[in-house]
């Protein structure tokens, strides 16, 4: 009776020798893994003549992170991970719905009063000028892919076609509004839907040819077709302008209220007293994509419980079933494709007219690439998740830039800019071993009997009786 | 076991000469079956006798290479599939095919998608009446139900959509006896309370006959006999072939 009831105290010793030996072990194995890799450096020295030097300090630290890294989730984070679950199991409880906190059931109000509170709080500690980054690199930039990232969600997440091509929608859209506002001077609020449409256009041309394909296959087409529409506007030259593109696009204005160009007379910061800055622009832009990124959600969310949505998710599932229910898999598979890629369009028009440069370099299969990562991590499907998974990435190699400091541990010539891609890949890497269903990995179901709720991971694993 | 069946009307469905290949192989040879309509009709025979591919070309993938199938007066051969199963025909397909990721409640919904939901509510609580234990899963995940929770789903699905024609691809496969009794039962009491025709393929030839107003026995791809599920019951042949020691 007595032993039985503090199984975790019990056990606690031999969790810990074994996380000692385990974060050893791990030492041990990062020490061989990066003694040539990162001990030893070979450079060039004023004679050009190949030399290399040693990095103890570097080696150092990645063998103590390792070592550290393993001894801490053996010793803490697997414990107590398998107590939560052995809780769960006892509770017999699979539903976990009502204990949620407070933070956690308003988690979207807290999020959107701090994204709109977020310009006014960075002016007021940085200043005008000072806001720029913040808004620009921080704001601006990790909006921009969540877009992109909830765009190609409902291609991939719902849907379930894989499209490693999205970018090709991305260029639609920016060269859409680049070239037609600098052909007719139309301005950016006409431009914008339009941009969408012509997108979602393109979308329905993609779509057709690849109806019959799924997975792999689809991929592969989706792949070319970006590199295509790449390549078109690198060798069109007359039109698209090559690889120099196209630049002095027009800036989107307040409505034609105010514009944010310097000569206009109806200048916002000259109209409003203020000093010119390109921070207001900026802060306008940011308010933009903020509002793009809701309806893209929005939109989203209402899809999902709309019959179209439903056959999307339904398609992902099985096709053949699909059919057999009525669903009329063409026009289904052509509306996600037509959807995503509007999506795609309007994020590619707000791209111009935030850069005011347009060129093929920005539309690289890199980017799908990036946008797909984000859509895997934070867990296809799930709306919260990507915007997270948007959030860590972007943010994350945006903050890299801003890691001068690493000079002082990696030498000089270290430009954490370059460890961008390797990064990206140690955090899929961790993603996809500690949660293989992405930050968020539980797919909300979009309708009840009674009351909301929720199945926990652990009852998601799918099979097949 | 009398059906008000009048002899003289069109049947509600009427396959005739149909021929079915896959690829350069011919999986149906001429194959005539007729379904009235308040019947339940079964199918059975050997593994790959056909009985499947003749469901699905019911449904139109793969469609009939010559034939006919013709569906409550309209040639339905040459129809896409979605178009045939908006003109209610339902299917509950081999392998069950539910959608794993989505809750009992929402692969309920998309049953019912013909009608946009509009009768669901009403039609979801004759599903949970029927199937009690659908109710007590509704917001499991498909794909984590037993074999036998999962085929009564696959069955509720199909009638979401309130079928004219119910085609069943062996309802009773890796299922424990008493689920089976439970769904045939299910069966005969929608056919007696609602009138629902039902076309059932099935290897459990016993309980398929005692069910059933009339069967077919298919033999590589060819009807080779048919008459009232008694008759055939009796049937020397096919107690040799079908029952003998098969019995459940
Ligand atoms: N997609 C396919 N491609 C090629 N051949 C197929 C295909 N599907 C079925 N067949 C073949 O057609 C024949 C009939 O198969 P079918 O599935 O209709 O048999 P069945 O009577 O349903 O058998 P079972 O009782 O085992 O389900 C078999 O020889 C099978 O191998
Ligand atoms: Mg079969």
């Amino acid at each position: 009776m007595t032993n039985a009831q503090s199984p975790a105290k019990e056990a606690a010793p031999g969790v810990m020798a074994q996380a000692v030996k385990e974060g050893l072990f791990a030492g041990i194995l990062a020490f061989g893994m990066f003694l040539l890799y990162v001990g030893i450096e070979t450079y060039q020295n004023i004679d050009n003549a190949l030399v290399w030097r040693t990095r103890w300090g570097l080696l150092a630290i990645f063998v103590a992170v390792s070592a550290i890294g393993r001894f801490l989730v053996v010793g803490f984070f697997k414990p107590r991970i398998d107590r939560r679950k052995l809780a769960k199991a006892k509770a017999g409880i699979p539903e976990v719905s009502d204990d949620k906190g407070f933070f956690h059931r308003n988690f979207l109000k807290i999020a959107m009063l701090a994204l709109v509170l977020y310009p006014p709080v960075v002016v007021s500690l940085y200043g005008v000028q000072g806001s720029l980054k913040f808004v620009d690199n921080f704001g601006i930039q990790i909006l921009i892919y969540v877009m992109l990232a909830w765009g190609l969600n409902v291609v991939v997440g719902l849907a379930g076609l894989l499209d490693l091509g999205y970018v090709a929608f991305y260029a639609v859209g920016a060269y859409s509004y680049a070239l037609l506002s600098q052909t007719f001077g139309l301005s950016f609020w006409v431009l914008l839907p339009m941009a969408g449409i012509l997108a979602a256009f393109w979308g329905i041309i993609l779509g057709f040819p690849v109806l019959r394909l799924r997975g792999d296959y689809l991929a592969i087409v989706t792949l070319a077709f970006g590199e295509i529409i790449r390549l078109v506007l690198m060798n069109w030259t007359e039109v698209t302008g090559g690889t120099a593109g196209i630049s002095g696009i027009a800036k989107a204005s307040i409505f034609g209220i105010w514009s944010f160009d310097v000569g206009a007379s109806n200048n916002f910061a000259r109209s409003f007293g203020l000093p010119m800055s390109s921070a207001y622009y900026k802060i306008f832009l940011f308010y933009v994509i903020l509002a793009l990124c809701l309806i893209t959600a929005y939109v989203t969310i209402k899809l999902r419980s709309m019959p179209i949505g439903r056959a999307w998710e339904a398609l992902r599932e099985d096709e053949i079933a699909c059919r057999s229910l009525g669903i009329d898999t063409v026009k289904t598979k052509l509306t996600a494709f037509a959807i995503g890629a509007m999506f795609g369009g309007f994020a590619g028009s707000f791209f111009a007219a935030r850069q005011g440069f347009v060129s093929p370099e920005s539309f690289v299969f890199l980017e799908s690439a990036v946008i797909l990562a984000i859509v895997v991590l934070g867990g296809m499907g799930s709306l919260t998740g990507i915007a997270v998974a948007a959030i860590v990435m972007v943010g994350g190699t945006e903050l890299l830039r801003e890691m001068e400091f690493l000079k002082h541990v990696f030498g000089e010539d270290f430009t954490p800019e370059l460890y961008r891609m390797l990064l990206f890949g140690l955090a899929m890497v961790a993603v996809m071993l500690f949660k293989p269903r992405g930050f968020v990995g539980s797919r909300q179901p979009t309708a009840f009997l009674k009351e909301r709720k929720s199945v926990s991971g652990s009852f998601t694993k799918e099979g097949h009786g | 076991m009398s059906v008000n069946v009048n002899p003289a009307a069109e049947p509600l469905l009427k396959v005739s000469g149909v021929e079915t290949y896959y690829g350069s192989i011919r999986a149906l040879s001429g194959v005539d079956v007729h379904v009235n309509q308040g019947e339940i009709v079964s199918l059975i025979g050997a593994n790959g006798a056909g009985k499947s591919t003749l469901m699905m070309t019911i449904c139109g993938s793969p469609q009939a290479r010559n034939g006919s199938v013709v569906f409550d007066g309209t040639d339905i051969t040459k129809m896409p599939t979605h178009l045939i199963a908006r003109r209610r025909i339902a299917q509950s397909p081999e392998g069950r095919r539910i959608f794993p990721r989505m809750t009992v409640y929402e692969n309920l919904q998309m049953g019912a998608g013909l009608d946009n939901l509009k009768y669901f509510d009403e039609d979801v609580e004759k599903i949970f009446a029927l199937f009690p234990r659908l109710k007590e899963r509704q917001s499991q995940r498909g794909g984590t139900l037993s074999g036998g929770e999962q085929q009564m789903l696959s069955i509720g699905r199909a009638l979401m959509a309130r079928p004219k024609l119910l085609l069943l691809d062996e309802p009773s496969l890796g299922l424990a006896p008493l689920i089976v009794k439970q769904i045939f039962e299910a069966i005969r009491m929608l056919n007696e309370k609602e009138g629902l025709t039902v076309f059932l393929v099935e290897q459990n030839a016993f309980a398929a006959l005692k069910l059933s107003h009339r069967a077919y026995v298919m033999v590589n791809g060819k009807v080779t006999m048919s008459g009232t599920g008694r008759e055939l019951l009796a049937n020397p042949e096919v107690r040799a072939a079908y029952l003998e020691g098969g019995r459940h």
